[in-house]
């Protein structure tokens, strides 16, 4: 392959054609001047056609160049933003050098794109570890040697928060620190691999990808109480080790698995985290067909990174997607409905077995006493008749429009006979008729008939006995309902364009002969011949680890997304990891005890201008934590944190307002009490539409779509967030506490600052950190000293043995530790 | 690349260069950072408007009540429409042949231009001169949260970054003090709740900040009790000194942008309080906004603040007011939402063209679509409204880069359809960009494999609004 050097750039990198030209011209040239599209009778995919615009030796003539810089006729793309400085000079560097061609004979034939070429095994030397082996190769080829170890202190603080998102505690850190053995790092990674906060850190990035919340979405954005399920589904997993091709088949197609369980089911919620639409009046069709297409797109984009959901209205226009094959992938998810199940936690079946008779015994009495079931079948009729006769009476349209929003499988319902119903479908909807009732009779009448107080004590009835917890699955349809799926002609699913059956992209490996069932979608995905699902799978866990994948598109491995940086190592750990039995644990060890993991993460100021992003690997990268992590470090620091593992989502305090911004005030943001105050950030009940500041503050994903990857943005909204939320402000009154009462009463502001460090950065304080805290913590008792009242307000218990003057200064200290750059930070 | 980091860069290899040794001088960086003026990017063509101040009214209200008379619709009062008049329209809650039901309002012609403008709308129709009224805008999508989508993010799908987002991507900041995009609501929430402002797959530093009407005006902007600005500004500075420290050990630069963004949070805390100090107001601009009076006080409020912030140079105010989603009681619900929004509006551009800003003020006032001519009665004994309509409605703009005193296209004689001139709502965002000097082709981020932009693969510059 040609290497060659560009000098006049930014970058003194080595460069080649395959990772610095041939991207260039396939992204920003190809959509105009390629095999579809010949614009002014151009193409410029392979060297013969581009020789009408290129010079082999001479740049400065040459007209690409000229029209890419700009000068003389149209500036050349003439969409998007111009090429960059640096891929200009890389695009003359390689003329000037002769324009070698190195590349397929025709770029943008997509079957020699690299992602769709089988997975390679390059060999490892024994006794090297693979990820050293390829990153040191591509350091050595540069001339450049590793940054050194991290300290231990880093280390261990790195190791904990990315392997349980959690900081060290001060006695881990002691053991780590006191343990000269060899092995003692990997036997720190063996149990924070074994620890349950395993599970809930890395559940989050997948229920990123899973685009997991507590509500509805949209304009209702009504609460979803048995979301969280899912979200236990995954932390449970995870924890378990199970095999990432078992954690797929099961998501996708848990309910079609021969004699299926209960936790198969759950696992199929993945699909149920697609939005609802309650607005009323609105198309339910249209929106089971968003939802569908959602989950289509969803599944490319987690599983193969495709963005195929651009081939919704027309053709990929980049990628051998067709919008055929679009609807071929959307047929497998067509005939599955969305079911909620009893999915009963342990504990729960038999005490309410034991009251089932009695419940069922007094619901049916109060039915009776307030005439429901005198009146429920006339309503029905009445709501057959209007959706059998649409526009003739408009209250019982709207009657009927509130039915199909508020009760699902409302139509199944209303048509099965009513002694064929089971008990939970007559159940709800005896429920929604008592609640709506008086769309049909009017409020007055529905009040004289004291239908609200029926519904509050129906409630209270179900709140006095022990009923199932739910779980939100998917289930296929039976063989005779099923539906025949359509391209949608622009996207729009009233304009059906030809039948089409359940089918793969043809450029990837054929599904098994005679197999069209979800569950083998779900099986070709993870079979070892997929060449996407193991390199894409691997990209997004080594990206939580880095700051980036080898593949910085995590979303896109098609042809617009960016090349691997470290081709052979992606084909390494995706090949370690199938050939591992797609055991997640030990992918996570491999990567975690490689030296470039445990890297410093110090700036090399002479790479800077060479390799500004990093992109070689020659040291660790300072990276602030996610939104979910620098909660969890406030709560666990201070001791406030509530470890419980799993359950329901919980309401920690909000400011007044936040909610309010809801569609007409329809949020109810009811603040948790008690230790659930101060659970871990991803049980914060998520919902959409006016979601918890701090998390969006710091680029948690809106749960809409999929997200592959988050923003680490800095902004002063995030400052403000730290320096002023109550919850926030009340850890850095239990940090403060917390060193006070841990340290020696008449110990030195020094030492308990030394305790101070340990606990919020795992480290002791460098000589230069010492004085200016020490003048804050005299300046602050000063101000205090002379305003009491002011103490008390931001410090208000007394603690024994301290002045409040001393105590409340602490507090400020405390909260400027937490609002330190560090401690947001993994280095 | 981080900004800092970039200039970080720069310095330390100009250091380097020129034979230095050591590391940047920290001080150094941060008084460039802390002086300079903040992050602007220029246009991509000189910009008839710096700012924009969109009003936005929620629900979908009636074209045809305010904006555009039908006297025609007299003649079909309570009489259905033919089917072939009806057949392409998507109704919500009405049937094709629901009752055509006639405006109430009075129209009469305003300003030199001699627009018509609804009895409700005297304030605004006191401005007739500088609004440029489209009468044939139109949108794809007829539920208030799509709507609302597409209004703002140029697309019913989810994850697009919002026009304010946009701008202030596109534009940065010109405020030392403020973000530059900033959302101002009263009344109830609105359907789309924070998508109307989110800043999607752009960084979240471009979202939507909320200025609330209750409680603090920003989120934490206050210090907890107890402690005093004193107190706050020791806590930040042995912040920022430790931050350094951090700096110089790790050389991490992305460390200046931390302490950057402190010194702004203090600003902000610093100048928010007094965006909401009107006590330099003269009561005559107070009485005019209607600020202090019922019902119109709090939305006064939000468009004084308005001019006060773009004043202060923040790019992007939205100024949401909910709802006019009138199914029902028509008239009664009209009359009271005029009775909020008019003479605040009036004022405000009445205010901004006497002080001279309104050259570079682009104000717009649009919801996410009209209501049809079909009436909607829902029972005998109620007043009836009208249903959501995207296929025809009403918006204006005004101010910097518009040419006022104009009505830009026709609807038919009952409002129903476009007679002339169709303006999707891709155009009004495109020529929205236009005016701040944005080609809305060029104005593009690349997201999952794509250049992705406002006007998705549409919009056109609406020449006839320009000055």
């Amino acid at each position: 392959m040609w290497r060659l050097f560009i000098l006049h750039g930014a970058s003194l990198l080595a460069a080649d054609f395959t990772t610095q030209v041939a991207p260039v011209l396939t992204s920003r040239c190809l959509s105009c001047h390629g095999a579809k599209t010949q614009m002014a009778g151009l193409r410029l995919d392979s060297r013969e056609t581009l020789l009408q615009v290129i010079q082999p030796g001479a740049a400065a003539a040459s007209k690409l160049i000229a029209r890419v810089e700009g000068h003389g006729g149209k500036t050349m793309p003439p969409v998007g933003e111009r090429l960059s400085p640096a891929q200009i000079a890389a695009l003359k560097a390689w003329i000037d050098n002769g324009a070698p061609w190195a590349g397929p004979a025709r770029l943008g034939a997509t079957a020699d794109h690299w992602s769709f070429r089988p997975v390679e095994r390059h060999p490892v030397p024994p006794g090297a570890h693979p990820v050293d082996h390829f990153v040191h190769a591509r350091l050595a080829s540069e001339n450049i040697a590793p940054a050194p170890e991290a300290a231990k202190s880093t280390l261990i603080r790195r190791l904990s928060l990315d392997l349980t998102g959690l900081p060290p505690s001060p006695s881990q850190l002691a053991a780590f620190l006191a343990d000269q053995q060899p092995g003692a790092y990997e036997r720190l990674v063996d149990s924070l691999l074994a620890s349950p906060h395993f599970g809930e850190r890395w559940a989050r990035p997948w229920l990123d990808l899973a685009r997991y919340a507590d509500s509805d979405g949209y304009e209702k954005d009504y609460v979803r109480p048995h979301a969280w399920r899912y979200r236990q589904w995954v932390i449970d997993a995870l924890n378990n080790g199970m095999p990432f091709d078992r954690f797929t088949v099961e998501q996708i197609a848990g309910d079609l698995l021969p004699q299926s369980t209960v936790d198969q089911k759950v696992a199929t919620g993945f699909h149920r985290n697609t939005l609802t639409n309650r607005e009323g009046g609105v198309n339910l069709e249209q929106f089971r067909t968003e939802a569908i297409k959602d989950r289509a797109a969803t599944v490319s984009t987690v599983w193969l990174g495709l963005t195929a959901g651009c081939a919704q209205c027309h053709d990929h226009k980049y990628d051998p997607i067709s919008q055929k094959e679009f609807y071929q992938l959307y047929a497998f998810f067509d005939n599955a409905d969305e079911r909620n199940i009893d999915a009963p936690l342990p504990g729960e079946f038999g005490p309410y077995l034991a009251g089932l008779a009695e419940y069922r015994r007094q619901r049916t009495a109060l039915l009776q006493q307030y005439g429901v079931p005198d009146r429920q079948p006339g309503w029905e009729d009445q709501i057959r008749e209007a959706r059998a006769n649409p526009g003739k009476w408009t209250d019982r349209d709207h009657a009927y429009d509130a039915v199909q929003k508020y009760l699902d499988h409302s139509d199944e319902i209303l048509d099965t006979p009513p002694a064929r119903r089971t008990e939970k479908q007559a159940d709800s909807l005896t429920d929604h008729f008592v609640i709506n009732y008086h769309r049909i009779i009017s409020k007055e009448r529905w009040a004289e008939l004291q239908f609200p107080e029926l519904r509050r004590k129906l409630e209270a009835l179900k709140r006095d006995f022990p009923g199932l917890t739910e779980a939100q699955t998917i289930a296929e349809r039976p063989a005779a309902l099923r539906r025949p799926s359509f391209v949608h002609l622009r996207g729009d699913y009233r304009k059906r364009g030809s039948a089409v059956q359940p089918g793969t992209p043809a450029f990837l490996p054929p599904l098994p002969p005679g197999e069209s069932s979800r569950l083998a979608l779900a099986r070709w995905i993870v079979s070892p011949s997929n060449p996407l699902t193991a390199r894409v799978t691997v990209n997004r866990i080594w990206q939580e680890y880095f700051g980036s994948g080898l593949v910085r598109t995590p979303e896109d491995f098609g042809t617009q997304g960016e090349r691997p940086t470290h081709p052979e190592l992606l084909d390494a750990l995706a090949a370690h990891f199938i050939d591992s039995g797609w055991n997640v644990k030990a992918l996570h060890r491999l990567i975690v005890t490689s030296a470039t993991y445990r890297q410093s993460s110090h700036a090399r100021p002479e790479l800077a201008q060479r390799d500004p992003d990093n992109r070689l690997l020659a040291r660790q990268n300072r990276l602030r934590l996610p939104a979910e992590l620098i909660r969890d470090s406030a709560l666990s620091v201070s001791g406030l944190l509530y470890p419980a593992i799993g359950g329901k989502s919980v309401r920690p305090p909000q400011p007044q307002g936040v909610a309010e911004l809801a569609y007409s005030g329809s949020v109810k943001w009811n603040e948790n009490t008690g230790q659930d105050r101060y659970r871990r950030g991803l049980y914060i009940f998520f919902q959409r539409t006016v979601p918890y500041p701090q998390l969006m503050n710091f680029d948690a994903p809106d749960a809409n779509t999929a997200a592959c990857k988050r923003e680490r943005s800095n902004t002063p909204l995030q400052a403000l967030n730290l320096l002023n939320d109550p919850v926030f402000v009340e850890a850095a009154r239990a940090l403060a506490t917390r060193l006070l009462r841990e340290t020696a009463p008449d110990a030195s502001p020094a030492a308990r600052i030394r305790h101070a460090f340990t606990l919020a950065l795992a480290r002791p304080p460098a000589p230069g950190e010492l004085p200016p805290l020490e003048q804050y913590l005299h300046a602050q008792t000063e101000i205090f000293s002379q305003d009491p009242a002011a103490a008390a307000q931001w410090f208000p218990p007394a603690l024994a043995g301290f002045s409040r003057a001393e105590s409340a200064a602490w507090v400020g200290l405390a909260s400027v530790l937490l609002n330190l750059d560090e401690f947001i930070t993994k280095e | 690349m981080d900004q800092s980091l970039a200039s970080y860069q720069r310095r330390s290899f100009l250091r380097r260069a020129i034979g230095g040794v050591g590391a940047l001088s920290l001080g150094e960086l941060l008084a460039a950072q802390d002086s300079a003026p903040a992050t602007s990017h220029p246009p991509h063509f000189p910009a008839k408007a710096k700012n924009v101040i969109f009003l936005f009214q929620e629900g979908g209200p009636s074209h045809i009540d305010l904006y555009d008379p039908k006297p025609a619709l007299r003649k079909w009062h309570g009489q259905p429409l033919p089917a072939s008049m009806t057949k392409d329209l998507n109704l919500v809650f009405v049937k094709p042949d629901a009752k055509v039901l006639a405006s109430d309002r009075v129209f009469t012609p305003h300003g030199q231009c001699g627009t018509e403008f609804s009895d409700y709308l005297p304030h605004i129709a006191a401005n007739a001169d500088q609004i440029c009224l489209i009468r044939s805008l139109y949108s794809e999508a007829f539920n208030h949260h799509p709507g609302q989508s597409l209004l703002f993010s140029g697309s019913t799908q989810f994850g697009r970054p919002t026009i304010g987002a946009w701008v202030s991507y596109g534009l940065g900041t010109a405020s030392r003090d403020l973000p530059a995009f900033v959302v101002l609501s009263s009344g109830r929430g609105t359907s789309g709740g924070s998508m109307n402002w989110a800043s999607g797959f752009l960084p979240s530093s471009h979202q939507g900040v909320v200025f609330r009407n209750g409680g603090d005006p920003i989120l934490y902007l206050p210090n907890p009790a107890g402690l005093s600005r004193d107190s706050q500004r020791l806590r930040l500075n042995a912040i920022r000194q430790l931050n350094e420290t951090r700096m110089e050990a790790t050389g991490d630069a992305a460390i200046a942008s931390r302490i950057h963004s402190y010194e702004l949070a203090f600003r902000m805390q610093m100048a928010a309080p007094g965006l909401l100090d009107f006590s330099k107001e003269s009561p005559q601009t107070l009485a005019s906004y209607g600020v202090g009076k019922e019902p119109t006080h709090p939305y006064a409020v939000n468009c004084l603040l308005a001019r006060r912030m773009v004043e202060q140079g923040v790019r992007f105010v939205m100024l949401a007011h909910a709802s006019w989603d009138d199914h029902q009681e028509l008239n009664k619900k009209l009359k009271k939402n005029c009775a909020i929004t008019d003479q605040p509006i009036g004022a405000l551009l009445t205010d901004l063209r006497q002080r001279g800003l309104l050259d570079s003020t682009l104000v717009v006032w649009a919801g996410e679509f009209g209501r049809t001519p079909l009436g909607q009665l829902e029972r005998t004994d109620e007043d009836p409204g009208r249903d959501h309509h995207p296929n025809c409605f009403s918006a204006w703009m005004a101010g910097g880069g518009i040419k006022g005193g104009q009505v830009i296209g026709k609807s038919d004689e009952l409002g129903l359809n476009i007679a002339e001139n169709r303006v999707h709502v891709h155009d009004l965002q495109a020529t929205i960009l236009h005016c701040l000097g944005l080609d809305h082709t060029r104005l593009t981020h690349r997201h999952a494999g794509r250049d992705f932009r406002l006007t998705d693969v549409g919009g056109q510059v609406i020449r006839q609004a320009l000055a």
